[in-house]
């Protein structure tokens, strides 16, 4: 019966730590190409979320369409936000970025708060599977934790993919290791710079309904705690580093979990940051980060 | 004679204590002729508190050029501890003014002290990396503040931490009860305190950044390794200016804390470093006239849209937003140049013709 306990909290943390994953590789994308915390990201996720939940619950269209909606939503907001805040601050210190970035984040917060008011809304999941029940009940998976599983596979290998063999991909390869070299080799950076936003913030939009599928409530705050957590991911993973994201998001899931189910609940933060702080100790530049040597 | 050398060398610095003293005095008499509302009257040792943070991060952000996201934690400490302590100390220490000032003192060293835990292993790391294990640390430091219990009772000081509450005995009084945070607090902090704090802070910080050690410690922001190579230890030097601001932000926890009746540790957030963040930023990293002023403002600025309730939070972000790229962007930056250039044209015409 233990091992059967521990199955399913490991398939638990595997589901959440998937959905910080795929956050995780939009905040990595986005620090890898323009070298900017993008503190804003998990206020795209909300968005999303409350789009996916306009066109599901006020519309009555279904799931998918929700989805889609959310991804079109967000793609056009991400390009919006790195064109209008982000451009013009290029080659200026991160700092001031930053700061943009979070003023961006209490923009999105509040208009989210103004349309929708701070009562949480009961997001609808948009999974209709029945849940998978093995070992006399014992182990429950739930269709929400098989479909974000799936997700994460799928968004995984898309995206390996797609930096590896598209043109584009090659070239937002190329922007993040040089900027100036891809520059001078007829790259557009701008127009990478902003693809990779669209692309970060399709896949929050994508994460949020997600989320918002396994923990259905939904405020104008629903993003910025998972936003921290998957940025801890992030760096757990390396930042700037895909397969990194994905390591990351998947063991800061698991380690989560299992800290609540055999440690202690209240300490789960706590024992979830130590980790962190342990690892960037005996790695400091991630688990699959690359330490740049500086060079005189 | 040596008067005027000490002046025009130092004059940046008496310009940062006199508006102190000058915004003071003006509160000051404002408030003693009742011409202040209770609420403005309410604003002044929160902005103290602030301005006192702002100018510690400045220390860390921008004279020492690491970015810290754990602050609030640092202020988090000082302000339980500083609420504890004047607790048990109330019937010994009768002087109200002399209590907030022991309490704030051992907010402050118990933050220093954890500062130098925290700072010891985060002092290896750099850049991002060392700006999330801040932002871990601060996380941690909430966490265990939100799940502590201190009661005092007939018996003694009780105290746990986790699930269980301590049994007091009847008469006893819990001084930190776990998520429900701080209850039942006398109010001690006071604007002149507040004030005498600032101009600590200004003391410590000023003469930290025009001594030996200051200008060790900007030479290793500018250039680390030039800096290691002349003989600096870096590490402790980011260690001394980390450990110097969490004291000074432990002092202003303390009399943050000591100015409310209760408080829970959810105050000292993620948001709560970020704000602080945007006050050092937004004045100027590395002017700490600048943390002053942006402090004030950016505190007074929102409460000050009340009246728009909903829209004030939005029009709060829209001016965030724009003051970053009005100060920083490179266009932004060459249309000014080309228009001060216009307007001093305009008085100097000679000079730009004999440039030309």
């Amino acid at each position: 019966m233990k091992a059967v306990k521990f199955l399913q909290y490991l398939i638990n943390g595997i589901s959440i730590g998937s959905v910080y994953a795929i956050i995780a590789l939009g905040y990595t994308m986005v620090y890898g190409i323009a070298r900017m915390l993008n503190f804003a990201h998990g206020d795209v996720i909300m968005v999303g979320a409350y789009a996916s939940y306009c066109v599901t619950s006020y519309l009555g269209l279904p799931a998918p369409v929700g989805v889609l909606v959310a991804a079109v939503v967000c793609t056009l907001l991400g390009i919006l936000i790195e064109g209008l805040a982000y451009k013009p601050l290029r080659g200026v210190p991160s700092l001031a970025v930053l700061i943009t970035a979070i003023g961006v984040s209490y923009f999105l917060q509040n208009a989210a708060q103004l349309i929708f008011g701070s009562a949480p809304k009961n997001f609808k999941s948009i999974v209709t599977m029945k849940p998978l029940v093995l070992f006399n009940g014992g182990l429950t998976i739930t269709g929400e934790v098989i479909v974000t599983v799936l997700a994460c596979v799928v968004i995984m290998i898309g995206l390996t993919l797609f930096t590896g063999k598209t043109k584009m991909g090659k070239s937002m390869r190329a922007v993040s290791e040089d900027r100036d070299a891809a520059q001078l080799m007829g790259i557009n950076v701008n127009r990478t710079i902003s693809i990779t936003f669209a692309i970060g913030s399709a896949l929050a939009a994508i994460a949020g309904v997600l989320l918002c599928s396994t923990v259905p409530t939904l405020m104008p705050t629903t993003g910025s705690m998972p936003g921290i957590r998957a940025f801890t991911a992030a760096v757990f993973g390396g930042i700037g580093s895909i397969p990194g994201a994905m390591l990351g998001g998947i063991l800061l899931g698991v380690i989560e979990t299992f800290s609540k189910a055999y440690l202690s609940t209240q300490f789960s933060d706590a024992i979830v940051f130590l980790v962190l702080i342990v690892i960037l100790l005996v790695k400091p530049a991630g688990l699959l980060g690359k330490n740049v040597q500086e060079k005189v | 004679m040596k008067l005027k050398q000490y002046v025009s060398r130092h004059r940046s610095n008496l310009v940062i204590y006199g508006v102190v003293i000058l915004g003071f005095i003006l509160m000051q008499s404002l408030s003693s002729a009742k011409l202040l509302s209770s609420s403005v009257q309410g604003y002044l040792v929160p902005i103290c508190a602030y301005i006192v943070l702002a100018i510690s991060l400045n220390l860390v952000v921008g004279i020492s050029g690491e970015l810290s996201l754990g602050h609030a934690g640092f202020m988090g400490v000082g302000a339980f501890t500083g609420i504890v302590v004047a607790t048990l100390l109330k019937t010994v220490i009768a002087n109200k003014v002399l209590l907030l000032v022991v309490s704030m003192l051992c907010g402050g060293v118990l933050a220093g002290l954890f500062g130098i835990i925290i700072g010891l292993p985060v002092m290896r790391l750099r850049g991002d990396y060392l700006a999330i294990v801040t932002l871990a640390f601060g996380e941690i430091l909430k966490n265990l503040i939100n799940n502590m219990y201190i009661g005092q009772d007939v018996n003694g000081v009780h105290f746990a931490i986790g699930t269980e509450k301590p049994v007091l005995a009847e008469g006893g009084s819990m001084i930190i009860n776990g998520p429900m945070g701080a209850t039942g607090v006398t109010k001690l902090a006071s604007f002149p305190v507040g004030f005498a704090l600032i101009l600590l802070t200004l003391f410590i910080v000023l003469n930290l950044i025009n001594s030996k050690e200051g200008r060790a410690i900007k030479a290793v922001r500018d250039n680390r390794i030039a800096a290691e190579s002349v003989g600096i230890n870096v590490t402790a030097f980011r260690l001394k200016a980390f450990v110097v601001a969490a004291f000074l932000a432990g002092m202003a926890g303390a009399l943050f804390g000591l100015n409310f009746s209760s408080l829970t540790a959810s105050k000292f957030n993620f948001n709560t470093s970020i704000n602080i963040l945007v006050f050092v930023v937004l004045g100027g990293m590395g002017n700490i006239l600048g943390s002053i002023i942006s402090a004030t403002v950016l505190y007074v600025l929102p409460e000050a849209l009340r009246g728009l309730a909903d829209f004030r939070m939005i029009l709060y972000a829209i001016v965030l937003i724009l003051v970053m790229l009005f100060t920083w962007s490179p266009k932004v930056k060459e249309l000014r140049s080309v228009v001060s250039a216009k307007v001093s044209g305009l008085f100097h015409k000679k000079e730009v013709g004999a440039d030309e």
